[in-house]
């Protein structure tokens, strides 16, 4: 069903790369922004994870990065973009399983290999772009519809 | 079943939020790997883990978790609880093992 809004709904973060205590931060403004929009739970479910997993990502591997989200009437489209080492083989960071997380990330309970696949499977559209020494920008999109 | 039903069965302490202690349980997930709570735990489930630091919080919130359930009774900084408390999500600790905790929770969801 195609969301009754007249205007999109913006939503930018910033996320600095170490603190952890800020962790879901952006994930749970967009999270509240869709149930006030009366957005399905299973479509709120999975925006939810996408959005963990990607802000985990840039505190755990970048200095600083940005979360930006877009509520459409028929789509809600993510965007987190960071500055940090990128990435230099996609395929094998967007295998499960596969982590380069340090020893201390891992005893956290991070560090598992499943947010990247995560991301992708939770989402209708999902893309990856990085340069290495640059950073690494991931779009994703949900459909309302 | 309720939060509150498991309090007596595991020797629950409740260190936050006792408001939860009414809400009901559909079932547990029992991990200490966070992504794969955040991708496999379902609304209302009960999360029996050792993790302790903040990002528990922001996983049992974000998935509308019951609750959690800290094993061994491993201590929570205070922090932790203090923004547990402020998000109201209900954590208690058990002076079980993961795998006692999760073994009795079990019977009882039968
Ligand atoms: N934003 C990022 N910047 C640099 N490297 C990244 C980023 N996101 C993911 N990676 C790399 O991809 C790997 C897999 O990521 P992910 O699937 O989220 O699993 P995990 O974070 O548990 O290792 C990471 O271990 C890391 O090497
Ligand atoms: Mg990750």
């Amino acid at each position: 069903m195609a969301l009754d809004i007249e205007n999109p709904i913006e939503g930018s973060f910033q996320i600095i790369g170490g603190n952890f205590d800020n962790a879901g931060e952006a994930s749970s403004q967009l999270k509240n922004r869709l149930l006030e929009l009366n957005v399905n739970d299973d479509i709120i479910r999975r925006a939810t994870i996408a959005t963990f997993e990607a802000e985990m990502n840039v505190i755990i591997y970048a200095a600083a990065g940005r979360l930006n989200f877009v509520i459409t009437p028929t789509q809600i489209q993510i965007r987190i973009e960071d500055m940090g080492p990128g990435i230099e083989n996609i395929e094998q960071a967007m295998t499960e399983g596969y982590s380069t997380a340090p020893e201390w990330v891992r005893a956290m309970g991070w560090g598992a290999g499943m947010g990247l696949p995560n991301m992708k499977k939770n989402s209708d559209v999902f893309k990856i772009d990085s340069v290495i020494g640059e950073g690494t920008t991931i779009e994703m999109t949900l459909n309302l519809t | 079943m309720k939060f509150k039903d498991l309090t007596e069965e595991l020797s629950l302490e409740i260190r936050t939020c006792r408001d939860g202690l009414r809400n009901d349980i559909t079932g547990a997930y029992v991990s200490d790997l966070l992504s794969d709570v955040m991708g496999n735990s379902k609304a209302g489930e009960i999360w029996i883990t050792l993790q302790t630091h903040m990002n528990i919080v922001a996983v049992a919130g974000l998935k509308n978790l019951a609750g959690i359930i800290i094993v061994k009774n491993r201590k929570v900084p205070d922090d932790i609880l203090q923004k547990a408390e402020a998000e109201k999500v209900t954590i208690a600790t058990t002076p079980l093992s993961t795998f006692e905790a999760a073994g009795r929770v079990y019977k009882m969801l039968q």
